[in-house]
């Protein structure tokens, strides 16, 4: 349970990636199943070879970065559609976190990492080490809003609200979206990196399926909590996040079948998107309120948009 | 304010989750023994692993131990958790974890209960273990490895002209690659030259194998592979390069033959070192890596025939298994 609550948090980063680019720039970007295992192997092989957790850790968020510049590159300079530049980047990172790793499995066990103190100290699976994390969490939260309200995060936000309007007052869109992709694919690889130091071992195989986690985890949360502010869309995704493991965890300790666990996986996201559109759901959720001043694009304004025609 | 909306959505998950459940999780009482058992997916010797564990604790005497059997088939995120709620249990007299994430997720998580791991190529480099000899933590078990020396050897006793040959392995399977040096060091020795191809997906392993160009093929322990064994025997059947696999399971799909682990006795031998543990009689920390000292023959004659191998009789003799049929894993192919 706490174990869940734990993986919960460490993968919000990772979600807070996915929202970025999803969310915000609306960028459906798939290089995530690959930075992900990117971040886990930098900074694995860092600390493998003896270098301090810390700087392996931020080595791997910038690794994450360069793979969502990549995309970025290829979408914007080489008029790749998003969806296949993503699945190009992603599929060319295979290779390279093999290369990055030299082998398939990096073992951490015994090694000194990030989470070593925790674990010395026996908060690991305790309060203490969940209310750590989500103290991280809460940071990550505040860096991504601060700079949402800078004047680069406010022309990232219009480049995805009103990409027209935003190049007619000059900004260039196309920077605009590299820089978000390197920052969303930055926290994904610092999220792998985390995960890798928490499971004991980086394994080629441990991205697939991502991005499954990181929508859910928006949705989810998107679902439950206004979208007024972009504080609250971000701290809704850290509750999607945790949310997404309790669920499965839950289904995991009522003896599901394990098989099953990717179909959950879709009900979920289903159910999240399909909720608020029901009418007897929105009227018990009248409270929650809504906006469409342009911080977000939540699925909210389109079901209520829906009604009101 | 915002919670109505919130427990609703919750309360309508546990729901429909609840209403997918097949059966109860069971709840140990403190004074049976319960064990959580971490198998990491699904596949034939995995699957026999925990059988072969379970029937052992029978034997061992443990007939009422509680099962806390878990299976993330493969999803990295719900293994780790799974070794999180191993961690968190108290109830938990002894984990056993089968294949090597499953058992790193564990033995990262688990630290006072004591852990067994099966179904492990290579426990030092998978760093589970700091020796094979002296574990040194609250985790040992037993090790996969297989015999490739005699393995290769088997290869030059049943085609003596053979000198160069392939090994098709997936890149992202660690215990491939280990299987592969231990290869080169055997074919060294007896005068083999190995040839290998990389892979990153079952549907490239026939094309890597027709790239090969040798006298036979070594199929090691690998889901890739063994999972496209069929496409591999393809192009070894145009070749005429006889196939020795790492497991007894490949002969019956179509290998020339093997010396195979069983896996079943694999994990039997886990529960005899569980049951040490169980009795206060051993401590993970000081018992060796055990691995299966008996390995057995398993040969396919169809498969030679095509080939035009002759089975010396002694060794038929010696097989615990020998196919005279090739399984056909789809539709059969009527040949002759």
């Amino acid at each position: 349970m706490i174990t869940a609550v734990e993986l919960g948090l460490i993968y919000a980063i990772m979600a807070l990636g996915v929202y970025l680019t999803f969310r915000i720039l609306d960028f459906p970007d798939l290089t995530v199943d690959g930075s992900f295992t990117t971040g886990a192997a930098t900074a694995s092989i860092l600390i493998v070879n003896g270098t301090n957790p810390l700087v392996a850790t931020v080595c791997a968020f910038f690794a994450g970065a360069a793979a969502g510049v990549i995309t970025g590159l290829l979408h914007t300079k080489g008029n790749i559609d998003g969806l296949l530049a993503g699945i190009l980047t992603m599929i060319a990172l295979y290779s390279i976190n093999l290369r990055i790793m030299g082998k398939a499995n990096v073992p951490l066990l015994g090694e000194d990492t990030l989470l070593s103190p925790l674990r010395a100290n026996g908060w690991l699976g305790s309060w203490i080490s969940v209310g750590l994390l989500l103290l991280g969490c809460l940071i990550a939260v505040a860096i991504i809003v601060w700079f949402l309200h800078t004047d680069v995060g406010m022309a990232m936000r219009a480049t995805g609200d009103n990409p027209e309007m935003i190049r007619s007052f000059g900004v260039s869109t196309d920077n605009q979206k590299i820089l978000g992709l390197a920052l969303s694919n930055g926290l994904v690889a610092f999220s792998g990196a985390l995960i890798a130091q928490f499971q004991g071992y980086a394994d080629i195989g441990m991205g697939i399926g991502i991005i499954l986690i990181g929508l859910a985890s928006v949705i989810v949360g998107q679902a439950i909590f206004s979208q007024r502010f972009i504080w609250l869309a971000a701290l809704a995704v850290v509750f999607g996040a945790v949310l997404y493991r309790l669920v499965i965890q839950f289904a995991l300790g009522a003896g599901l079948e394990v098989n099953d666990m990717k179909l959950i996986s879709a009900v979920l996201v289903v159910l999240a998107l399909i909720l608020p559109q029901v009418r007897a759901f929105r009227k018990l959720g009248a409270r929650i309120q809504i906006t469409s001043r342009g911080t977000t694009k939540a699925v909210e304004p389109d079901a209520e948009e829906k009604q009101n025609a | 304010m915002k919670l109505a909306p919130t427990m609703k959505l919750t309360a309508a998950l546990a729901a429909s989750a609840l209403a997918l459940t097949a059966c109860g999780g069971a709840d140990g009482a403190d004074d049976e023994i319960k064990i959580g058992i971490s198998q990491f997916v699904s596949h034939d010797s995995l699957d026999a692993v925990a059988e072969g564990f379970k029937a052992g604790m029978e034997e061992a005497g443990y007939d009422d131990v509680v099962y806390d059997e878990q299976n993330p088939q493969a999803d990295m995120a719900t293994n780790t958790a799974i070794a999180g709620q191993f961690a968190a249990d108290a109830d938990l007299d002894l984990v056993l974890a089968i294949a090597t994430p499953s058992a790193q997720a564990v033995a990262q998580a688990v630290t006072d209960t004591p852990v067994l791991f099966s179904a492990i190529t290579d426990p030092v480099e998978a760093k589970l273990v700091e020796s094979l000899e002296a574990p040194g933590g609250n985790v040992t078990g037993t090790s996969d490895k297989n015999p490739v020396k005699e393995q290769l050897e088997l290869l030059k006793q049943l085609s003596p002209d053979a000198e160069s040959v392939g090994i098709v392995y997936s890149s992202g399977e660690i215990n491939s690659q280990v299987q592969v040096e231990w290869a080169k060091e055997a074919g060294e020795e007896l005068g083999l030259t190995i040839e290998e191809t990389a892979i990153s997906a079952s549907s490239e392993v026939q094309q890597a194998a027709a790239g090969l160009d040798v006298d036979a093929f070594y199929v090691p322990t690998d889901n890739q592979v063994v999972s496209a064994l069929a496409g591999l025997l393809q192009v070894a059947e145009d070749k005429s390069a006889p196939v020795i696999s790492a497991d007894g399971a490949s002969v019956e799909k179509g290998a020339v033959a093997t010396y195979g682990i069983n896996y079943e006795k694999l994990g039997e031998q886990t529960a005899a070192m569980a049951a040490r543990i169980l009795s206060g009689d051993a401590e993970p920390a000081t018992m060796p890596v055990e691995t299966l000292t008996e390995v057995e023959l398993y040969i396919n004659t169809e498969s030679a025939d095509k080939l035009g191998i002759e089975i010396p009789q002694d060794l038929l003799d010696a097989a615990a298994e020998v196919y005279e049929k090739i399984e056909e894993p789809e539709e059969a192919e009527g040949d002759e």
